[in-house]
């Protein structure tokens, strides 16, 4: 049995489709990663799959469970940490754990040896007001709530936006460190870089689920040759690249500018027509998953 | 070619007993792409708005567009644009209203707007949807829309508040060929971003801890000289040492 599984999931808000039949399945143990833009229809699935919301068509399960005739029995089992900030600034930071925990009928002390290498980070700040706590720290403090009834299954939506790199790859450690404890966990990031921290992940957009796989799984399905160029001029560089053949797409990243060609490409040829660029760089790269990303994207 | 945009000295900001930016000092050249990195507290809001003229340095002396930060904020504003992430348009006015506001805020003439506009829009493809509520618009689209919007009144310096985050690969990679277009013809962009993807598009990134600038070159030779593989790497090196506290 799988820990999530998802059919035919769709949802509208009156004429927008946020969620367009997307499927996919979440083994138990497995850290999991949902990859889109802002509106690609991740923080309504994340409603959907934690009983917040009812599907249009289609079915999901959590731990075998119907999400919509089960809810009841999935809500005592989950762990849920939304996108927005959602624990009490006007409770401490003790309080809002305690509250938590009274609300799922535990106590701190049982739950204590799960939550400690990430609540002993803000132990110290225990009477601070939620509200008043930095970003990083109410990060911490949000998963520690979600975690206080011992959940199978973690929900994490967007937990690293608007957070720094450090604290970023400190809260990335954290979920490699309950993944351990084998806790299943479901984490949704705008941020294509983060997808190399997951054991799969889905690449969302617009409602569909354009690929499922491993990261390397991902990279491994784009096949075209993909050049990295590079020159000092970077916006000629762009439009002349463009207009060579064996060219399919050109376009910016970071330093350099990735190419997508054909087999009517030659890097004889193309150094070549481009000589007027007297600094030009070309090397053959490895794609990446934002690579993949837009390839899929353009389909 | 090596024409100076933004200079600063010695900057600083100190609020109370809490020196938020401590003496920093760089420059910026016209046409540059400037990446300007901090962590969460770092003091970067904080310097920024210093060069926007929002906010006067306790020590230190600097000039944006020509024009002096202690002496002349007012001078400022007008020969720069701004564009943040979280506040940028007006939901509830249609393209078109938006853009005639903000050119009327930056006093151009309603014949200079509206060609102006016309000719932003073009470049973008919206001109036919000029009419349609900014509210109604995607994401990639308003980012699209307020890069336009922030260039209007043809500033010297537009300072990029974290721009590009959350949005799709391909509206993104759009929104940086606009930021090298910009660039190309002379316009100096000024970026904040704490998102190190973002920062290999800049022609120079400088790093603030701790209220001060620990590193300023290309992102390449940043590289080179953490031997690191990625920006991110570099900024994790040096941002560890950290001993603020977020804000």
């Amino acid at each position: 049995m799988h820990a999530i599984e998802v059919e035919n999931l769709s949802k509208s808000y009156g004429k927008v489709k946020a969620l367009d039949a997307a499927s996919f399945a979440v083994r138990n143990g497995e850290l999991f990663g949902l990859i889109g833009p802002d509106g690609a229809g991740k923080s309504t699935l994340f409603r959907l799959l934690t009983t917040l919301l009812t599907p249009e068509s289609g079915k999901a399960t959590v731990n075998g469970l119907d999400t919509v005739k089960d809810y009841i029995a999935i809500r005592s089992r989950i762990g849920y940490m939304p996108g927005k900030f959602s624990l009490y600034p006007d409770l401490t930071v003790e309080e809002n754990l305690e509250f938590f925990a009274a609300l799922f009928g535990v106590t701190l002390e049982e739950s204590y040896d799960l939550i400690e290498p990430i609540y002993k980070q803000i132990e110290p700040f225990k009477e601070r007001a939620a509200g008043k706590l930095s970003g990083g720290m109410k990060q911490k403090l949000a998963l520690s709530c979600a975690l206080i009834h011992r959940p199978g299954i973690l929900f994490l939506d967007e937990p690293t936006t608007g957070v720094d790199a450090v604290s970023r790859s400190e809260f990335w450690d954290m979920l490699s460190g309950l993944k351990e404890r084998g806790i299943t966990i479901l984490v949704s990031t705008p941020y294509m870089d983060e997808a190399s921290r997951c054991d799969r992940i889905a690449l969302i957009n617009e409602g569909h689920i354009l690929g499922v796989d491993t990261p390397q799984g991902i990279v491994d399905g784009f096949r075209s040759p993909l050049y990295s160029i590079r020159s000092r001029h970077v916006f000629a560089l762009l439009n002349a690249a463009r207009q060579q053949e064996g060219v399919l797409e050109c376009y910016p990243f970071g330093e350099s500018h990735h190419m997508i060609t054909d087999s009517a490409f030659t890097k004889e040829r193309f150094m070549k027509a481009m000589s007027g660029f007297k600094d030009l760089e070309v090397k053959e790269i490895e794609p990446t998953i934002e690579d993949m990303f837009i390839k899929l994207m353009k389909r | 070619m090596n024409e100076t945009v933004i200079s600063v000295r010695n900057l600083t900001k100190c609020f109370g007993s809490f020196t938020a930016v401590n003496g920093i000092s760089f420059d910026v050249h016209k046409g540059e792409i400037f990446g300007f990195l901090g962590a969460n507290g770092a003091g970067k809001t904080t310097a920024m708005r210093m060069l926007c003229g929002l906010s006067y340095p306790t020590r230190g002396s600097g000039t944006v567009a020509g024009f002096d930060i202690t002496r002349e904020g007012e001078q400022i504003k007008r020969h720069i644009g701004y564009m943040s992430q979280r506040f940028s348009l007006y939901n509830d006015l249609t393209i078109w209203e938006n853009m005639q506001l903000f050119a009327g805020i930056y006093g151009l003439t309603k014949k200079d707007t509206d060609e102006r506009a016309k000719v932003l829009l073009e470049r973008l493809d919206f001109f036919s949807e000029r009419n349609t509520l900014v509210g109604s618009l995607p994401l990639g689209w308003k980012q699209k829309l307020a890069f336009a919007i922030a260039t209007i009144h043809r500033p010297d310096v537009v300072f990029l508040d974290e721009p590009t985050g959350g949005v799709d690969p391909m509206t993104r990679r759009q929104f940086w060929e606009l930021i090298y277009e910009a660039a190309e013809s002379g316009t100096t962009i000024f970026v904040t971003t704490h998102y190190m993807d973002e920062a290999e598009y800049c022609s120079r990134v400088s790093i603030m801890v701790d209220g001060e600038v620990r590193a300023l070159d290309t992102p390449t030779r940043l590289k080179e000289q953490f031997a690191a593989e990625s920006m991110d790497e570099v900024f994790r090196t040096l941002a560890r040492g950290a001993k603020r506290e977020e804000q």
